[in-house]
This record gives C-alpha cells, sequence and structure tokens, in this order.
C-alpha cells in the first residue's frame, strides 16, 4: 500500500505526500534565476523578454541575478568568440549545482552567420552542456519563454539531463583527443 | 496597565501554564520562549510575504501582471519554491575565504536585525522586552547591523566584495547620524525613550507625523538609506561591484543577508508607524494590534512605492546628501522643536 492511500478520507484535500527530491525538484522547475549575461544582441530579445509585453515574471523566471553565485541558468544569448570562451566558461563553473545552459539564437547554436570567421565558436557545445535549444535570428521573446518551459520539462525528470550531459562529456573528450 | 487583546491573551496563557505546571518561573519562561517563537514566525512570514508582495507591486507599477503561474492563479507559492530553491542549492565557499568570518558575516547580520524587534509595542502592554530606555537599545543595536556587511566583505577575499562592504558601512554610518537626530524632536516632545510612552504619547489623533513633519521625512528617508533599498541601493551594483559583499555567497546563505534585508524592511516600517503614525493607537473598532499591523504595511508599501519609482543614485550623490543636506536639517528641526516649546512654554 502506498503512503498516499493511507491518508483519511477526510483529509485527502488537506495533506500533501510528496518524496523530498521531487519537491526540490519542483522548486528548482518552478524557480529559474538566470543570470543577466548577454553576448550580442540576442540578449536585447532576452531584455524585452522580461517587459510588460511579454511578462516573464509570470512563471517566476524574472530574477535576473548579477552574479553567478546565486544564478541557476546561463543564458548564452549571443556569438561566442574564442576570446569570450573563456570567460563564459569561468562563470558557468563559478555557478552552484545544480546549473543548466539554454543556447539562444543561431550563432550560439552552431555559429550563425559568423561560422566561417577565425574568431567564431561554432557553437556553445563544444565548451558547454547545453540543455535546450533555442533556433531563431534573433529568437522572438515568445521562444525564449518557450525555452524555459521546455526546461522546466526537464529539470523534472533529471534522468535525461544526467543522460545528455555524459553524452557531452564524451563527445568533448573525443574532440580533446582529435586536437592532440 | 492598560489592557488590550494581545496583552490579555497573554496573561490568560500565563494562567493556564500556571494552573498546569505551578512553578511561577517556569510559566514566565515559557511565555518569554512562546513570544520570542512569534516574533521570529513574525520575521520569516514577513520575508516569504515580502518578497512575494515586491514582485506583484513591482509588476503592477510596470503594467505587468507578475508571478501567476506556481500555485493558482495568482502564483501565491512562487516564495515557497524560491525559498525550497535556495535550501537545496550547493554550498560554494571561495578556497581563499576567511572561513569562520565568512560563514558568521550572514548569522550575525541577522541578529540585530532580530534583536530589535523585542521592543516594539505591538499593542498596549505588548512588548516582549519593555525597557526604559528603549529608543537608546534600539539604536545600539541596529547600528551593529554595519560590521557583517564590512566582516562578509572582507573574509570573501574578493575586490568587489571589499569594495562593496567598504561602500555599505560609508552609507549606513551616514545616514545613522540624521536617523537619530530626527528622533530628537519626538524624544524632548514626550520626555521619555519608552517606546509605549512615545505611543501613548500621541493618543487623541495628534500624531507626531503632523507635529514633526520635517523630522518624518528625515526620517524616512534615512530608514531608506538605512535598508539599503532602491533609491539608496548601493549594496548591489550589476555594472561596477556585482552583487557587493555579497558576490561570493550562494545558496542558504545569500538566502540569510535576504532574510536580515527583509526584516530590516519591516523594522523601518514599524518604526515609523511607532513614532510617527501613533503606534496601535486607532479607532475603537478595531484591536490595536490590527492598527499597528495596516499602518506598518501601509509603510512597507510606501517603501516598495519608492523602489520601483525612483532611479538609482550615484556613491558621492548619497554621502553628500546625507552630510549636507540630511544632517543639517535634522539639527534644524531639533532647535525648531525647542523653539516652538519655549515660545509655549512647555519646557
Amino acid at each position: 500500500m502506498e503512503l498516499k492511500d493511507r491518508v483519511p478520507e477526510s483529509l485527502r484535500n488537506n495533506v500533501l505526500i510528496v518524496k523530498v527530491d521531487e519537491l526540490f525538484r519542483w522548486a528548482h522547475a518552478n524557480s529559474i534565476w538566470p543570470l543577466s549575461s548577454g553576448l550580442a544582441c540576442c540578449a536585447i530579445e532576452m531584455m524585452s523578454t522580461a517587459t510588460a509585453r511579454f511578462d516573464l515574471s509570470r512563471f517566476g523566471y524574472e530574477v535576473f541575478r548579477p552574479c553567478p553565485r546565486q544564478a541557476d541558468l546561463l543564458i548564452v544569448a549571443g556569438t561566442l568568440t574564442y576570446k569570450m570562451a573563456d570567460p563564459i566558461v569561468r562563470l558557468y563553473e563559478e555557478m552552484p549545482e545544480p546549473k543548466y545552459v539554454i543556447a539562444m539564437g543561431s550563432c550560439a547554436i552552431v555559429g550563425g552567420p559568423f561560422a566561417d570567421s577565425y574568431s567564431v565558436v561554432e557553437g556553445i557545445d563544444e565548451v558547454l552542456p547545453v540543455d535546450v535549444y533555442i533556433p531563431g535570428c534573433p529568437p522572438r521573446p515568445e521562444a525564449l519563454i518557450d525555452g524555459m518551459l521546455k526546461l522546466r520539462e526537464k529539470i523534472m525528470h533529471p534522468e535525461r539531463v544526467a543522460e545528455e550531459r555524459a553524452k557531452w562529456a564524451e563527445r568533448k573528450k573525443e574532440r580533446e583527443a582529435k586536437q592532440a | 496597565m492598560e489592557t488590550s487583546f494581545l496583552s490579555g491573551l497573554a496573561l490568560w496563557l500565563r494562567g493556564e501554564i500556571y494552573g498546569v505546571t505551578g512553578i511561577p518561573v517556569l510559566s514566565d519562561l515559557a511565555l518569554d520562549v512562546i513570544g520570542i517563537a512569534l516574533l521570529l514566525g513574525i520575521i520569516s512570514m514577513a520575508a516569504i510575504v515580502f518578497t512575494y508582495a515586491e514582485r506583484k507591486v513591482c509588476a503592477f507599477m510596470q503594467v505587468r501582471l507578475g508571478p501567476n503561474r506556481v500555485g493558482g492563479r495568482f502564483g501565491l507559492l512562487q516564495p515557497v519554491a524560491d525559498m525550497l530553491k535556495l535550501m537545496s542549492k550547493e554550498d560554494i565557499m571561495p578556497e581563499g575565504a576567511d572561513k569562520v568570518l565568512w560563514a558568521l558575516s550572514p548569522a550575525l547580520l541577522f541578529v540585530p536585525a532580530a534583536l530589535v524587534y523585542a521592543f516594539f509595542p505591538f499593542d498596549a502592554g505588548a512588548v516582549l522586552a519593555d525597557v526604559n530606555v528603549g529608543v537608546f537599545l534600539l539604536f545600539a543595536i541596529s547600528g551593529q547591523a554595519v560590521l557583517p556587511f564590512l566582516m562578509g566583505g572582507y573574509a570573501s577575499n574578493n575586490k568587489y566584495s571589499m569594495v562593496g562592504g567598504f561602500r555599505v558601512v560609508s552609507q549606513m554610518i551616514s545616514y545613522e547620524a540624521p536617523l537619530l537626530f530626527s528622533l530628537l524632536g519626538i524624544l524632548m516632545l514626550t520626555g521619555s525613550m519608552r517606546l509605549e510612552d512615545i505611543v501613548e504619547a500621541q493618543a487623541g489623533g495628534l500624531w507626531f507625523v503632523f507635529l514633526q513633519p520635517l523630522a518624518f521625512v528625515i526620517f524616512l528617508i534615512s530608514a531608506v538609506a538605512e535598508t539599503n533599498r532602491t533609491p539608496f541601493d548601493l549594496v548591489e551594483g550589476e555594472s561596477e561591484i556585482i552583487a557587493g559583499p555579497f558576490t561570493e555567497y550562494s545558496g542558504m546563505r545569500w538566502a540569510l543577508f535576504f532574510l536580515a534585508e527583509y526584516a530590516n524592511l519591516l523594522t523601518a516600517a514599524i518604526l515609523a508607524t511607532t513614532f510617527f503614525l501613533g503606534g496601535y493607537l486607532g479607532p475603537d473598532f478595531l484591536p490595536g494590534f490590527a492598527w499597528f499591523f495596516l499602518k506598518a504595511v501601509l509603510m512597507v508599501f510606501l517603501i516598495m512605492w519608492f523602489r520601483w519609482t525612483f532611479p538609482r543614485t550615484r556613491v558621492d550623490q548619497i554621502l553628500s546628501f546625507g552630510w549636507k543636506a540630511m544632517l543639517p536639517l535634522s539639527i534644524l528641526n531639533v532647535f525648531l522643536t525647542g523653539v516652538v516649546m519655549c515660545a509655549l512654554g512647555l519646557v
């Protein structure tokens, strides 16, 4: 018999039984504080997501923290150059676990129109494990909101996040071996 | 002593506990513990409710809706989700940090913020620590709140934290002086430092906000500066010092700073209520503590209103405004009060 069934009938509406893991997962999924960092023009769309017309705060995601120590989500909004790659990775490493990454716009996904340039990283998954890709040049604010809601679903299924991170780590090892 | 709902409740509770245990010391002790637990409950509830209120007030002032997805159509569970998330985040301690000082700083900041609640008269006779030098002790304790910011900034071993810590200390010390001087006029009028005497002196609707309007304005501005809120929120500066002294704090440690900030916000509102708005006094159709609660919430709303209306100021503007405008004006207020009292033959 499950614990849920042992609650008396008269208390069914007043008692909530969850696992601690599930409760914290729910909290993580519903309180994603992004790091306020923008690399290029996608950042303008990111800013307008928080304004009155689109209102990211409806989902409770509008708390943009300036400090990586208090942020949960890194939105890479814009073109990542090799020069900027190190600071971004450092910001990611400074964030406390559990942390997530969104690649916003085609530059962040594959390098966009600058993919052939000598200075542009061809997709941020060369340096960071990405959880959600949002295509567009730039994506509309609605697309960013949709991406964050997709991330919410993903946080509720941590086994998928772990699986993808493991795959990413493997790919990274292969890439490094090739370079060596 | 005048009886009120809260003090009557306390008296009844004391009698009940005495009836069960039969030891007078034990019933006193139990009542003190209940009082402390109640105050801590008020402070932590205030932090949770105010984060929600702040987001909603901000949203309505910017023609948005604010949190409305998590927990029903009003987003009531949003602060709960935030608290749970902060509790379960990774706890990072910087390698070069002074570990003891670093860990003590958030806790030490919370102590004075919570301790001052012992002196507030929530209703006639409902004070946890009824001391006759209340005003003096209150500001002596809240003055300690400056140090933990510097401790945290220094111990983090981070240049942004250090500069942030310096900034907070200079700002808070500058505004402590006008804050105290603005209350001197009231102390001259009542002739007592006991908080309940100050409230009782405002009986009959003659609140000190009408007798001392200049002092009220100075007190409000200084109190906003003391609690480090916009337009004086120099603690955090995204483009210059990141998150100031909190830069290296994550998860629950940072949440404690946050808790202290909202405790201080409520303290500022309660002080304004007690000194200027007649505390628990009001028409008879509501009990005293309800009036107290209403006035305090109104003040909290006013301070939140400031936050989402005024632009930020620079650090040099804040300091010169504090020393060159607020302090002389508050001393002028003391002088004028004295002159008027002499002229009316009250001295």
